[in-house]
C-alpha cells in the first residue's frame, strides 16, 4: 500500500474505531450512532472519495478509495458509505457533479433494467438495492435508444418498497414510474451495466474481505479466552485447525479482492478479459470464504456468537448478505464459465498467467 | 490485529513476459521433437536427462544464483515464470526440479565454499539429480524423531540406518539429509540432528524402489549400512538443523507446484464442453478458475515478499494448505461435471485417462513435503494459539 492509501485508510480507520465500534452500536437499539458517524465520514470527505474536486468530491484516487473499503469492511459499517462513493463514481463517469448526503447505485442486480423513454424519463424496478431508504440521491445506470445513460436521480419521485437483507442492512426494492432524472448524460465507449457489476462486485468483494479479517481476529482472541475441559480452547488442535482454515479463506478473500481492486486501478480500460477475470474472481472467491470462514467463526464461538448480544453476526452476517449485490458468486461463475469456454482450451493459462 | 496476513498484490515485472515466451518457445519445441506428451502427466519417460540439459543450457536452472557458480543472478519472478510454464507443459522436471528449487539454495548458504564450486555449476548445466533424506520408517510428519545415526570417525561419520518415501532416490547423484549426531535433550527434543551431503551410488548405499498407487515408482527406500561422509559434507551447525529451515520451507511450500499438480484435468474439460456450455458447466468451470486465479495471486505474492527479502512463513504455509487441498478435489470436481460431456467430444478419451491418474494422484498431494495437519500447526502457531 502506498503512503497516500494509508493516510486514507488511516482517517477512516480513526473514525471508526472512534464512532463506529462494534460492542456500542450493537447495545444501541435506537440508532443514535449513525448520524455523529456519518457526519464525521462527511466532513473527512470520504462519501465522495471518487469524485475529482470539480464535481464537488474530495478527489482521492481509486487506490484510496479501496483501501478506505477494505478498512470499512473490517469494521463492518453500517451506513451507506461504499454506495455512496460508488453512486459518485458512477455519476463521474458521465462528469455529472455529486450531491451532498446520501447516495447509492441502481440497477444493483445483473438482471435488473432501469430504461430511459423518448421523453427524458426513467422506468424500471432495481430490486436489492442497498440502503436505498436512507439515500436522498440515486446514481441510475440506464437503457436508452441512442445506448447507455447515467443518470442522478432524486429518490423522493421513486417509489421504494423497504426490504431489511441478511446483515441487517436496508436492501430495498426501488420502483421508477416515468421519474424525470435531476441530471443525465450518456456514459463513455464502452461502459455498460457489466461494467458497473463488476466495479460493485470488487467493492464487495474488499468489504468481505474486511469482515473475514475482523472474524479471524475476534475468533483468535476468543478462544485464547474461552476455558473448556479445564484448558483455553485454543490448546485444542481441532480448533486450531479450523482456525487454521479460517485464516486460509480470510487470506485467499484479501488476495483476491485486493488484486481484483489493483487491476481496477491500473487498468486502461475496464472492458478487458483481465478485468473480467479479476473482478469475477474476486466475487466468487470472496463469496466462498464469507461463508466458509464465517462458518468456522461461529464454530469456535459456539453458543455466544449466535446470541444477539454478541458483535460476530454484525461481520458474519454481513458478509453474507454482500454476496448477493451486484451479481453473486453463481451469477458471476457462469459468466466466467462462459468466457473461459468462449476463449477456448488453449488460452486458458494465459489468461491466468498474464495477471 | 491478531493476525496481519498480507498478500499484496505483485505482478510479475516485464521482463517476465519476455522470458515467458522464451520458455513457452523451447515447450513447443521440445513437444514437437517428441520430447515429452503434454496431455499425458503419468507418462513413464519423467526422467529426462538430455531434456534436463537442455533446460540448463537455456540458463533456468540455478537462475537466481550467483553467477561465480553457474547461475544468472536473475530473480526469484523470473524464477516463478519458468517453474510455472514447466508444470503447466506437463514437463519432466523430475530430474532437475528438487536440486533447483531446494538443495541449491542449502549448498549455497551451508557447504564450504570447494563444494560448491564444484556442484552448484553441474546442477545449473542439468547434468545432477537430488533427492531429499528426511523421513524413516518411524519418524514422517515428526521429522525431530529421526534415529538414522551419524557416527564420528576419522575425517568424518558412519551413517547407519534407514530414510523412506524418498522422491528420486533411485536416480538421483546426491541426497541432503538429516542424521542423528547427538540424543535429543530434555530441553529441546528437536536438538542432535545435523544436515549433510551424501554422494549416492556408492557402495554402503542400497535403494529399494517403492511402488505407489499410480502405477509409478517415484519414491524408495533408502538404506545406509557404514556409509562413509567425509567432514566436509556437513552442511551447517553439528546438531542444529533445525535451525536451518525458515526461507528455504517457504520457497519449497509456496510455488506454483503446490496448486498446479492437477491443473492439466482443467483444461481438458474446457476442451470438452467447447465453446457453449450449459449452465452447470460453465458455473462449475468459472468457479475452478475463480479458484486457481485466486491461487496464482497468493502464490505470486509470497514469491514477491521473498524476493523482498521478507520470509512470510505462515503465508507460504497458507499457499500450500489451501492449494493442495485443493489441486486434490480439482480432479474430483472435474469428474462431476464432465459427466455431462458429450459423448461426441473428441478429447473425451484423453480427459477420462487424465481423471484417472489425477484422481489416483490426489491423496498424495496433501502428504508431501509436510502435510496438511503440519501446515495447519504452522498456522496456527502464527496466529498465536500455540
Amino acid at each position: 500500500m502506498a503512503e497516500s492509501e494509508n493516510i486514507v485508510a488511516e482517517t477512516a480507520e480513526k473514525i471508526f474505531a472512534d464512532l463506529a465500534d462494534a460492542q456500542t452500536i450493537n447495545h444501541d437499539r435506537q440508532g443514535a450512532w449513525k448520524a455523529p458517524l456519518w457526519q464525521a465520514l462527511t466532513e473527512a470527505g470520504l462519501p465522495l472519495s471518487w469524485v475529482p474536486d470539480d464535481l464537488g468530491g474530495s478527489g482521492a484516487s481509486l487506490a484510496e478509495g479501496f483501501a478506505v473499503l477494505n478498512v470499512a469492511g473490517r469494521h463492518a459499517i453500517a451506513v451507506p458509505l461504499a454506495e455512496t462513493m460508488l453512486a459518485g463514481w458512477l455519476l463521474t463517469q458521465a462528469k455529472i457533479a455529486s450531491p451532498e448526503g446520501e447516495m447509492t447505485v441502481m440497477p444493483a442486480a445483473p438482471k435488473d433494467r432501469i430504461t430511459l423513454a423518448a421523453d427524458g424519463s426513467l422506468s424500471g424496478r432495481a430490486r436489492g438495492v442497498p440502503f436505498a431508504k436512507e439515500a436522498k440521491h440515486f446514481a441510475v445506470l440506464a437503457d436508452g435508444k441512442d445506448g447507455v445513460m447515467i443518470a442522478l436521480v432524486d429518490a423522493a419521485k421513486c417509489r421504494i418498497a423497504s426490504g431489511i437483507g441478511l446483515g441487517g442492512d436496508h436492501s430495498d426494492t426501488v420502483t421508477l414510474d416515468k421519474v424525470q432524472p435531476v441530471t443525465i448524460k450518456p456514459v463513455p465507449n464502452g461502459f455498460d451495466q457489466t461494467t458497473l457489476m463488476l466495479m460493485g462486485g470488487v467493492v464487495r468483494s474488499l468489504q468481505i474481505a474486511g469482515s473475514l479479517e475482523s472474524m479471524l481476529d475476534i475468533s483468535v482472541r476468543y478462544s485464547n479466552e474461552r476455558v473448556a475441559f479445564e484448558k483455553k480452547i485454543s490448546k485444542f488442535q481441532a480448533v486450531q485447525h479450523n482456525l487454521a482454515r479460517l485464516a486460509g479463506e480470510s487470506a485467499a478473500a484479501l488476495a483476491a479482492a485486493t488484486s481484483a481492486a489493483d487491476t481496477i486501478v491500473n487498468a486502461k480500460s475496464l472492458d478487458t478479459d483481465a478485468v473480467f477475470l479479476e473482478a469475477a474472481s474476486a466475487k466468487i472467491r470472496c463469496s466462498e470464504a464469507a461463508e466458509k470462514g464465517g462458518g468456522i467463526a461461529h464454530q469456535v464461538h459456539g453458543a455466544i456468537g449466535f446470541t444477539i448480544e454478541h458483535i460476530l453476526h454484525r461481520y458474519s452476517l454481513r458478509a453474507l448478505a454482500w454476496r448477493d449485490d451486484f451479481g453473486s458468486e453463481s451469477y458471476w461463475a457462469v459468466e466466467l464459465g462462459k468466457l473461459v469456454a468462449d476463449r477456448g482450451a488453449d488460452e486458458l493459462w494465459p489468461l491466468v498467467a498474464s495477471r | 490485529m491478531t493476525a496481519a496476513l498480507r498478500f499484496d498484490p505483485i505482478r510479475l515485472p516485464e521482463k517476465c513476459e519476455q522470458l515467458r515466451k522464451e520458455v513457452r518457445a523451447f515447450l513447443a519445441e521440445e513437444i514437437a521433437a517428441g520430447t515429452f506428451d503434454p496431455h499425458a502427466p503419468n507418462r513413464e519417460d519423467n526422467d529426462a536427462p538430455e531434456f534436463s540439459r537442455r533446460v540448463g543450457a537455456k540458463g533456468w536452472l540455478g537462475m537466481t544464483w550467483p553467477k561465480k557458480y553457474g547461475g544468472q543472478e536473475r530473480s526469484f519472478l523470473e524464477r516463478y515464470v519458468v517453474t510455472e510454464e514447466m508444470r503447466v507443459a506437463n514437463a519432466p522436471t523430475r530430474r532437475f526440479f528438487v536440486a533447483d528449487r531446494q538443495s541449491g539454495p542449502v549448498l549455497l548458504k551451508y557447504a564450504p565454499e570447494h563444494i560448491k564450486m564444484d556442484i552448484l555449476p553441474r546442477i545449473c548445466r542439468g547434468e545432477i539429480c537430488f533427492a531429499i533424506g528426511m523421513s524413516e520408517p518411524n519418524s514422517g510428519s515428526d521429522l525431530f524423531a529421526a534415529k538414522t545415526r551419524a557416527t564420528k570417525t576419522d575425517g568424518g561419520y558412519l551413517i547407519n540406518g534407514t530414510k523412506i518415501w524418498t522422491s528420486s532416490a533411485h536416480i538421483a547423484d546426491y541426497m541432503i539429509a538429516i542424521f542423528r549426531t547427538s540424543p535429543p535433550t530434555k530441553e529441546n527434543r528437536r536438538h542432535g540432528l545435523t544436515q549433510f551431503l551424501v554422494k549416492m551410488k556408492q557402495p554402503g548405499i542400497q535403494v529399494n524402489p517403492i511402488g505407489q498407487i499410480t502405477g509409478q515408482f517415484e519414491f524408495n527406500e533408502v538404506v545406509f549400512t557404514d556409509y562413509f561422509v567425509p567432514d566436509d559434507h556437513v552442511l551447517g551447525e553439528i546438531d542444529g538443523a533445525w535451525k536451518q529451515a525458515t526461507s528455504e520451507l517457504a520457497y519449497e511450500r509456496s510455488g506454483p507446484e503446490r496448486f498446479l499438480e492437477t491443473y492439466y484435468v482443467l483444461t481438458e474439460l474446457v476442451r470438452a464442453v467447447g465453446k457453449n456450455p450449459d449452465t452447470r458447466s460453465a458455473e462449475g468451470i468459472g468457479r475452478l478458475v475463480a479458484q486457481v486465479h485466486t491461487m496464482r495471486r497468493m502464490s505470486v505474492s509470497v514469491a514477491g515478499m521473498l524476493q523482498a527479502g521478507k520470509e512470510p512463513v505462515v503465508e507460504a504455509s497458507i499457499v500450500k494448505d489451501i492449494g493442495t487441498v485443493w489441486e486434490q478435489q480439482l480432479p474430483h470436481r472435474v469428474r462431476d461435471l464432465a459427466a455431462f460431456v458429450e459423448e461426441t467430444a473428441t478429447n473425451r478419451e484423453t480427459l477420462e485417462k487424465q481423471l484417472d491418474f489425477a484422481i489416483k494422484t490426489a491423496p498424495k498431494l496433501t502428504i508431501q513435503g509436510g502435510t496438511t495437519e503440519v501446515l495447519r500447526g504452522i498456522i496456527a502457531r502464527g496466529l498465536g494459539l500455540r
